[in-house]
């Protein structure tokens, strides 16, 4: 058996909804979520649009404050109370701990090379002794996504949205993270490179004993990739199993919705929702 | 008559590396009520080629001389190529031509709330009045499947979830009715119940007032849900175009097959997933001969395709092929 490397109980996060100064109502985003992820287990996260997937995996990065209940991290060499966090802890967790964004266009600063936007956790954190050390590493990881050296000298305006995204997920991984979240990480990406990506986040699983959060819209996706499966609906976690389990026998109404849903390559076969 | 005819585009980038070439002579036309799938991988040119569609693309994009872009709308026939500014199009296209970009972010002003700009653009484009605006934007939000729409009006787009704010970006881009709608990536964001439902609506506007849709996506399983004819796009070029039930089960082009071969199906989980071997070359490095050859499995060395071009050819009614006639399929 191995350990949970995160762990949460009745977890939840709530955010102000505008209104008036003496009228503060607020919106559960996530809503006493409980959930342990094994070291080195893939977990998928699936649900309704709006349902509190990025909220929970924000809240596991420790990128939005926890309103209530506890959520902690354990790899075995370090520990952290995820609603106790001092600055030093942060920045500690940082390394350990890492999003691969839902928009390739948002996450990649305009006016860094690729390079320079791979090398710049590394920088930060202080990661590399030298400059040819961080290029060294760059490199590497570049070569893993699939960017080649002449791709590390120009702007990421000059890229596709696949091609960005395959830099963000350069940037995430080059500090050599434990635990990554993976909002909607290849939503962005054509088929072929989106089979390339999962084969890739597979073996960074299975060769770096990484551990995802990976969530997604795609069932499809999910069902390839994934060991486990939660499934989210306003807020609350509704079923959770392991993959093949869930998708032959899915318990929940909402959860046989959103089996049923997955559109068909059959263009004889259209449904409507 | 149809809605829009393209005719020969071909679009490259001056950039400081070198010209690059996004789109080749790419045509097609649409007609309305039609809904037109693109796919193809990443850098293939399907978002240059949407923009292209309303002279969208940034000041370095380069058109060539031959290209021919002509819109047919209530108001008259426009030459789009003609147009010089960005603002000619946006007097041109009124509310009649809409556009989804595939940069969510980027199609809400972050400092004003979604309702206040779905409301301005319908002031614009229409003859409604602030209230009649205020309610036709809740209706559509509401259509979209966001719920409690009248309380998201008031939001910001940082303060909606992905998929609510691709939703919001895709009720804005519905609202005026537009003849045309060029959506680029509409639903990468949108979980399947809501996808169906979003799909569901646009085929409705289609069927109900014959509303053309240019629909880009990589999802070939939503093509096949909602388009009448494909064309798969790589390295700027049309590889192969058609009914999509056609181009699905009878695929005549390698990369097209590569694409679908991509897919992961759901009835066999243990099947490795396999992309298309290769990297995609840069686009500074284009390759002789047909694009795709360096990366073609099923081709031996050597042949024709290293360095002639292969024409569009007709695999059967209506659907074509990048491919050399004697390489159609079922030929002796
Ligand atoms: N402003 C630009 N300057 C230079 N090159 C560009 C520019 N915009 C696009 N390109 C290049 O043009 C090619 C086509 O890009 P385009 O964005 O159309 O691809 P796409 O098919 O939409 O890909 P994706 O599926 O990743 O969105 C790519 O090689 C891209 O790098
Ligand atoms: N910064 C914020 N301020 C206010 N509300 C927020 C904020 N971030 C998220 N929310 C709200 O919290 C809820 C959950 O959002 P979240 O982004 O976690 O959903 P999601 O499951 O990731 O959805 P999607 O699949 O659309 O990305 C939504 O109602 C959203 O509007
Ligand atoms: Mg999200
Ligand atoms: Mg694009």
């Amino acid at each position: 058996m191995t350990n949970a490397l995160i762990k949460t109980e009745n977890l939840s996060v709530e955010f102000p909804l505008g209104g008036g100064l003496f009228n503060k109502r607020t919106l559960k985003a996530v809503d006493n979520v409980s959930i342990e992820i094994p070291q080195g287990a893939f977990v998928g996260v699936v649900g309704e649009s709006g349902s509190g997937k990025t909220t929970l995996g924000r809240a596991l990065l420790n990128a939005v404050p926890i309103t209530s209940g506890s959520a902690s991290y354990d790899d075995g060499e370090e520990q952290f109370d995820l609603t106790k966090m001092s600055a030093t802890d942060l920045k500690a967790y940082r390394r350990r701990a890492q999003l691969i964004f839902q928009d390739p266009y948002a996450a990649l600063s305009p006016r860094m090379t690729v390079r320079d936007i791979i090398a710049e956790p590394l920088d930060v954190m202080g990661l590399t002794a030298s400059r040819e050390e961080t290029d060294t590493r760059v490199r590497e990881i570049a070569a893993k996504c699939r960017l080649n050296l002449e791709h590390l000298r120009r702007y990421p305006h000059a890229f596709s949205g696949g091609q960005r995204q395959r830099i963000s997920i350069a940037r995430a991984l080059a500090c050599n993270p434990r635990f990554v979240v993976a909002d909607e990480c290849v939503a962005a990406l054509d088929v072929s490179i989106q089979a390339d990506i999962l084969n890739l986040l597979k073996s960074l699983q299975h060769d770096m004993g990484l551990t995802f959060m990976f969530i997604s819209h795609d069932l499809s996706v999910v069902a390839h990739t994934c060991d486990f499966v939660v499934v989210m609906y306003h807020g609350k976690i509704v079923e959770s199993a392991p993959t093949r389990e869930l998708f032959a026998a899915p318990k929940q109404d909402y959860t046989k919705r959103l089996l049923d849903a997955i559109p068909s390559l059959d263009p004889d076969h259209r449904i409507r929702a | 008559m149809s809605l829009i005819d393209v005719k020969n585009l071909s679009v490259q980038f001056k950039t400081d590396e070198g010209l690059i070439t996004a789109v080749e002579d790419v045509s097609f036309s649409l007609a309305p009520g039609e809904v037109l799938g693109l796919v193809g991988e990443s850098g293939s040119g399907k978002s240059v080629t949407a923009k292209s569609m309303m002279k969208l693309n940034p000041p370095n994009a380069i058109y060539a001389p031959e290209c021919r872009i002509d819109l047919h709308l209530d108001s008259g026939p426009v030459d789009v190529m003609a147009l010089k500014r960005p603002r000619d199009m946006e007097i041109v296209r009124g509310g009649a031509i809409s556009m989804i970009f595939q940069e969510p972010m980027a199609s809400f002003a972050p400092a004003i709330t979604i309702g206040k700009q779905m409301v301005e653009q319908l002031l614009i484009h229409t003859d409604l009045n602030k209230k009649q605006a205020k309610d036709l934007s809740i209706e559509m939000l509401d259509r979209v499947g966001i719920l409690e729409p009248a309380t998201r009006f008031n939001q910001y787009a940082f303060e909606l979830s992905g998929g609510m704010r691709q939703r919001a970006m895709i009720a804005m881009a519905l609202s005026t009715k537009p003849k045309l709608l060029i959506a680029d990536e509409p639903t990468t964001a949108l979980d399947v119940t809501i996808q169906a439902q979003v799909l569901d609506l646009m085929k409705d506007l289609v069927a109900e007032f014959g509303m053309g849709i240019v629909f880009i996506t990589h999802d070939l399983s939503v093509v096949a849900q909602t388009a009448d004819r494909v064309a798969v796009m790589y390295l700027g070029r049309i590889m192969e175009s058609g009914p999509v039930r056609e181009v699905i089960r009878h695929p005549a082009h390698a990369y097209t097959r590569g694409l679908l071969n991509a897919l992961p199906k759901l009835d066999d989980l243990d099947a490795p997933l396999t992309p298309i071997p290769g990297d995609i070359p840069s686009p500074l490095e284009r390759p002789s001969g047909c694009v795709f050859h360096p990366r073609n499995p099923e081709l031996k060395p050597g042949s024709r395709y290293e360095t002639e071009r292969p024409p569009l050819t007709e695999v059967s009614p209506g659907h074509f092929a990048a491919i050399f006639p004697e390489d159609v399929p079922g030929q002796p």
